[in-house]
C-alpha cells in the first residue's frame, strides 16, 4: 500500500473542499451572520492547514497507484471529506451535536438528502447553502471534479481509470474521449450547464435566486434537501412540474448528453437503457394516478404528484410534494420498488441502476434456458453489443454485496425498537441514496427518532451506496492493509 | 493530438507508455480484449475492441477525427490494409505501418508512395543497423548523434580495471586530458545526474557527450583499443540476424551464424551464401568455443529468448569476446540487465518505438519541437536537442543567471561550427543548437520548458 501517495491524494482533495467552503462564508458574511463566518471560517482553516500537513509528510512519494490504492482512496476521500464538511455545522451551532451534523453531511455529499433536523427553516442560510451545494459536488463526485482540475500535462496519470470508475455510478464504466481528464471535463460542463437551466427556469417561477440555486443544487445531484420542511410541497405547481422534468433529466446517462451535442441522436434514442427508464417511469406514474383515483381534488394534480413522487423516488432524489406516506398500499408499494431500481448508470442517481438491473435479467433469462439446453452457447447483449462474462460476474456479486448488506444494516437499526418498516424503508432509502422512507422515516418526518449507533449504520451505508459498495468494503477488508 | 495505434502488442505497449506520458488522445484497437484492458488499466487511453482493418472498428475509434494512424500489428498486411482504409476515411490522416517482412523490404519504396504512408518501420531491421554501428565502432556501449551538431552521446562502462574507476568527476578533464561532460550516471539500475564531487566507482555506467573528435581522443586516453571488428558470432537467426548477417558481410566481416532450427539454417544459407551458418544450439557452451568465441570481435547474442541471451552474453565476456552485444525484448528489467554487465544492451521494440515518437513530435510542432531524442538509461533520461529561434526566452544570458527547472541539464551549446561543454558563463543565441538532457520524469516539449 503506498501510503505517501494517498495521503497527496487527499491533500489535494481537502484543498478542493476548502475552495468549496467559499460560497457559504461569503453568504455568511453577506447576511453578517457572526456564527457562519465563524464556523465556515474555521472549516476551511482546518481542511487547509490538515492539506498543508499532509502534503508536507506525503513529500516525495513514489508514483505507485494500483487498483488497490484506488479503491481505498476513493474510500478514505469521501471519509474525511465528510468529516471534515460537518465541521461548519458543528461550530456554527447549527447542528450541534457532532454525529447529528456528520449525518447531515454525509447525507449531503452521497445525495441522500435524509436529515435528521426537526426544523429545517431554523438554519442559517450560509448552512442551507452548504447542505445544498454538498448535493451538487457529491452529485457528480469530487474525485471526478479533481480530475477535470488536474493540469495539463502531468504525467502518471494511468491510475485515474481507477478512481473514475470507482466514483461514477455504473456496472460498465467507460470514457467519453480518450483523456480522462477531457472525460472528467466534459461531464462536468454538461453537469454545470444542466443545473444553469435549471435555475433559469426556477426564476421564471418567481422563486428568490438563493432558493432556485439551492433547490437546482439539490435537483442536479438528486440530492433532495429541501429549504423547507414540505420540501417542494409549498411551491407552485410550475415550480414542482420543472423539478419533476430535471429529476428525470439528471437521472439519465450523461454520456447520452455528450452523444446528443455530437448529434448521434438516433444512438441515444435507440439506448436500451434510456428506453426502459422512460418505460418505467411513465409505467409507474400511470399506475400510481390510477390507484389514487379520488385521493386528490382533480385529474391534474393527481397526475402532477404522482409524475412528481415517482420522478423523486426513482432518480433518488427525495424531494416531495406530498406526503406519499398516506397513499394507498399498492402506490406505496410502488414507490418501494422503485428505490432498489434507481435511475440510469452514469447519471448522478443512486440506486441499483436500470442499467445493472436489465443485465440482471437479462443475464437470469440466459441462465434459465442454458438449464433446458446446456451446450447451448449465447452472449448477453446491450444495446447490441456482447457484454463480457466478467462484466455479469460482477453485477452478480454487486447484487450479493448489494443484498448482504442490506440485511445486515436492517438487523443492526433494528435494535432501536422501531417498526419492521420504518427500519427498512430508512436502510433502503440511506442505502440508495434517497432521503424519505415511510413512516416514522416518511416525507414529512425525520431520522433524528433513531439512536446515534443506528445513525452510524446509515452513514456507512450512505457512503456504500454512493461509491458503489465496493471501495467501502475494501476499506474494512484485511487484506487491503496488509502488505503485499 | 488525436493518434490511434492499431495494434497493442510490444512496440504498441511501448508507444502507448510514451506517447500517453506526452499528452496524447491515444485510442487503441486490437482484438483481443484482455489486452486491451489492461492497457485502459495503466494508461490513460480508450480501447476498442476489434479488426482494425474494418471501416466499422476505425470509425468507433473515431478515425475521422484523428491525426495519426500507427498500425503495428503482428500482420503486414493487416497493417497495410489498416491504414490503406484509414487513408480512405481520412484523407487528411498521417499514417505509420509496420512493415517488417524481409520480402517486402526491397520495394518498401515503392509501397510507401503507392499507400500514401508517412513512415514505414521496421524494428528488426532498425536494430540490425543498430547492432552494426555498434560493431563499426567498438569501445562504447551505445552511441548516438545529433542531427545538426557534431557531438555525439556515448554509454561507458566503468570496469574494474578502467582509469575512471574512483575518479571524482571534477578532476575527470586531469585524467582523460580532453574535455567531455557526463551527463548521466547510471548505477544499480538507477540514472541520475552527478554533480561535481561525485565519484566514479566500478559497474557504473556513464553517459557523455562532446563531439566527434573529443570522444576518439577520449577513448584513446582510457586505453580502449578501436579496431576495426573482423569476426563476428551470431547468435540466433531470426529476422534481426539475417539482416545485421547481410549488412556485416557487406563490410567484409566474416559473419558465424548459430541456429537451432535446421530449416532456417537452410534458407539462410540460401539467402546469405557468404555467412558461415552453424546449425547448433547457441547456448552450448562447447559448440561457442568451437566457434572460437574467445577471440572473436564481436558476439551478438538475439535468439528469441532473453534468458538465453544473457547466459551466452555472460559466457561470452567471461571468456573474453572483444564486444558482447545483447538482444533484450522487454526493458523493466533494467535493474538486473546492470547488474549483470551484459555489455551493449538492444531492444528492439524500443528502438522503433522511439523512431515513431521522433516522428510524432515533429509532425506536432515542427517549430521548436525537438529535432533529436535519444532515450538513455533504458528511458529514465532523455537526450533532446533544440534549435534556438526568435521565441527562446533568456537569449544572450550567462546559464548561471537562469533558473532552470528541476531534472534539466543543458549538456552541449553548438555556435555555428564551434562546440561548447557549457559552464556558468555561457550563453546561447538565435540558431544554435542546444542539448538537454532531462531526467527523472521531467518531459520537455520545447526548449522553453526547460526554463522555471
Amino acid at each position: 500500500m503506498n501510503y505517501k501517495i494517498m495521503g497527496k491524494f487527499i491533500s489535494r482533495l481537502l484543498m478542493v473542499e476548502a475552495v468549496f467552503m467559499l460560497p457559504p462564508l461569503l453568504i455568511g458574511l453577506v447576511d453578517r451572520d457572526t456564527r457562519a463566518v465563524c464556523g465556515f471560517g474555521i472549516g476551511i482553516a482546518v481542511a487547509a492547514v490538515v492539506s498543508l500537513l499532509l502534503l508536507f509528510l506525503c513529500r516525495g512519494a513514489e508514483k505507485r497507484f494500483y487498483a488497490r490504492e484506488g479503491f481505498a482512496c476513493v474510500g478514505l476521500s469521501w471519509i474525511v471529506m465528510s468529516l471534515v464538511g460537518c465541521l461548519p455545522f458543528v461550530i456554527s451551532g447549527d447542528i450541534p451535536n457532532f454525529l447529528n451534523a456528520l449525518f447531515e453531511i454525509v447525507s449531503g455529499f452521497t445525495t441522500t438528502g435524509a436529515s435528521i433536523l426537526n426544523d429545517v427553516e431554523a438554519l442559517s442560510r450560509a448552512a442551507l447553502f452548504w447542505r445544498s451545494f454538498s448535493h451538487w459536488i457529491g452529485g457528480m463526485g469530487v474525485l471526478v471534479f479533481l480530475l477535470a482540475l488536474s493540469p495539463n500535462g502531468e504525467r502518471g496519470s494511468g491510475f485515474t481509470m481507477h478512481l473514475l470508475r470507482a466514483e461514477s455510478p455504473g456496472p460498465n464504466v467507460g470514457k467519453l474521449v480518450p483523456k480522462m481528464r477531457t472525460t472528467a471535463r466534459i461531464l462536468y460542463l454538461i453537469y454545470l450547464a444542466l443545473t444553469v437551466i435549471n435555475i433559469v427556469f426556477l426564476l421564471f417561477g418567481g422563486m428568490s435566486v438563493f432558493e432556485s440555486v439551492c433547490t437546482a443544487f439539490g435537483t442536479a445531484g438528486t440530492g433532495g434537501f429541501g429549504l423547507k420542511n414540505d420540501s417542494i410541497a409549498g411551491y407552485s405547481p410550475y415550480i414542482q412540474n420543472v423539478c419533476t422534468v430535471f429529476m428525470l433529466l439528471f437521472g439519465v446517462n450523461f454520456s447520452c448528453y455528450y452523444m446528443l451535442l455530437l448529434k448521434h441522436v438516433r444512438e441515444v434514442f435507440r439506448d436500451e437503457e434510456l428506453r426502459m427508464y422512460l418505460a418505467i417511469v411513465l409505467g409507474s406514474i400511470v399506475l400510481i394516478t390510477l390507484n389514487l383515483r379520488g385521493f386528490y381534488d382533480t385529474v391534474g394534480e393527481t397526475l402532477r404528484h404522482a409524475a412528481f413522487q415517482v420522478a423523486s423516488i426513482i432518480t433518488t432524489t427525495g424531494y416531495a410534494t406530498t406526503d406519499f406516506d398516506l397513499w394507498p398500499g399498492f402506490s406505496k408499494s410502488i414507490l418501494f420498488v422503485l428505490m432498489f431500481m434507481g435511475a440510469c448508470a452514469g447519471s448522478t442517481g443512486g440506486g441499483l441502476k436500470v442499467g445493472r438491473a436489465m443485465l440482471l435479467i437479462k443475464g437470469l433469462s440466459r441462465n434459465m434456458r442454458r438449464m433446458l439446453n446446456p451446450r447451448r452457447v449465447e452472449a448477453v447483449r446491450m444495446n447490441g453489443t456482447p457484454v463480457g462474462e466478467n462484466v455479469l460476474a460482477n453485477t452478480d456479486t454487486y447484487l450479493i454485496a448489494y443484498g448482504l448488506i442490506l440485511i445486515v444494516s436492517f438487523l443492526c437499526v433494528s435494535l432501536d425498537g422501531l417498526s419492521v418498516t420504518t427500519n427498512m424503508s430508512a436502510v433502503v432509502s440511506c442505502f440508495n441514496n434517497i432521503g424519505p422512507g415511510l413512516e416514522l422515516v416518511g416525507p414529512t418526518c425525520n431520522y433524528s427518532v433513531y439512536s446515534g449507533f443506528s445513525k452510524i449504520v446509515l452513514i456507512l451505508d450512505m457512503l456504500a451506496g454512493r461509491l458503489e459498495i465496493f471501495p467501502m468494503l475494501i476499506l474494512a477488508s484485511r487484506s487491503t492493509w496488509r502488505h503485499r | 493530438m488525436k493518434i490511434i495505434i492499431a495494434g497493442d502488442g510490444k512496440v504498441g505497449l511501448t508507444l502507448t507508455e510514451k506517447l500517453s506520458a506526452e499528452g496524447h488522445d491515444l485510442t487503441l484497437i486490437d482484438s483481443n480484449q484482455r489486452v486491451l484492458d489492461s492497457s485502459v488499466e495503466r494508461y490513460d487511453v480508450m480501447a476498442v475492441q476489434g479488426n482494425c482493418a474494418s471501416m466499422r472498428v476505425l470509425e468507433q475509434a473515431d478515425i475521422k477525427q484523428a491525426d495519426l494512424l500507427i498500425a503495428a500489428t503482428n500482420a503486414d498486411e493487416v497493417n497495410l490494409l489498416c491504414c490503406m482504409t484509414a487513408h480512405g476515411l481520412n484523407s487528411r490522416l498521417h499514417t505509420i505501418a509496420r512493415i517488417r517482412n524481409p520480402e517486402y523490404g526491397r520495394q518498401i519504396f515503392t509501397m510507401r508512395d503507392v499507400y500514401q504512408l508517412s513512415l514505414m518501420v521496421n524494428p528488426e531491421k532498425q536494430a540490425a543497423r543498430e547492432i552494426e554501428r555498434l560493431i563499426k565502432y567498438p569501445g562504447f556501449l551505445q552511441r548516438d548523434t545529433f542531427a545538426r551538431s557534431r557531438v555525439e552521446i556515448v554509454e561507458l562502462r566503468v570496469d574494474e580495471g578502467s582509469r575512471l574507476k574512483d575518479v571524482a568527476l571534477s578532476n575527470l578533464g586531469g585524467v582523460v586530458n580532453c574535455k567531455v561532460l557526463i551527463c548521466v550516471v547510471c548505477r544499480g539500475g538507477e540514472a541520475f545526474v552527478p554533480g561535481g564531487d561525485f565519484v566514479l566507482q566500478a559497474g557504473d555506467r556513464v553517459f557523455a557527450t562532446a563531439d566527434s573528435e573529443t570522444l576518439t581522443i577520449l577513448l584513446k586516453n582510457l586505453g580502449v583499443i578501436t579496431k576495426k571488428a573482423k569476426r563476428v558470432i551470431i547468435c540466433g537467426g531470426g529476422r534481426i540476424g539475417y539482416y545485421l548477417a547481410e549488412q556485416l558481410v557487406k563490410n567484409d566481416v566474416t559473419v558465424q551464424l548459430i541456429e537451432r532450427e535446421e530449416s532456417r539454417c537452410k534458407e539462410l544459407a540460401e539467402l546469405l551464401p557468404n555467412v558461415y551458418v552453424i546449425h547448433g544450439d547457441a547456448s552450448s557452451q562447447t559448440l561457442l568455443d568451437s566457434e572460437g568465441v574467445a577471440d572473436c570481435d564481436a558476439l551478438v547474442a538475439m535468439t528469441g529468448m532473453d534468458e538465453m541471451n544473457m547466459i551466452i552474453a555472460l559466457y561470452g565476456k567471461k571468456r573474453g569476446a572483444g564486444q558482447v552485444i545483447t538482444k533484450v525484448g522487454h526493458t523493466d528489467n533494467t535493474g538486473i540487465y546492470d547488474s549483470l554487465g551484459l555489455g551493449s544492451l538492444i531492444c528492439p521494440k524500443e528502438l522503433s518505438a522511439n523512431n515513431i515518437i521522433r516522428y510524432v513530435r515533429a509532425l506536432q510542432n515542427s517549430e521548436g519541437a525537438a529535432l533529436t531524442v535519444h532515450s538513455i538509461a533504458e528511458g529514465q533520461a532523455e537526450a533532446l536537442e533544440f534549435v534556438v529561434d526568435e521565441k527562446t526566452l533568456h537569449m544572450g544570458e550567462p546559464l548561471k543567471k537562469i533558473r532552470f527547472r528541476k531534472g534539466v541539464l543543458i549538456a552541449c551549446i553548438t555556435h555555428g561550427s564551434q562546440t561548447e561543454i557549457p559552464s556558468g558563463d555561457s550563453t546561447f543565441g538565435e540558431r544554435d543548437s542546444v542539448i538537454v538532457i532531462a531526467h527523472g520524469g521531467t518531459r520537455l516539449l520545447q526548449l522553453n520548458d526547460i526554463f522555471e
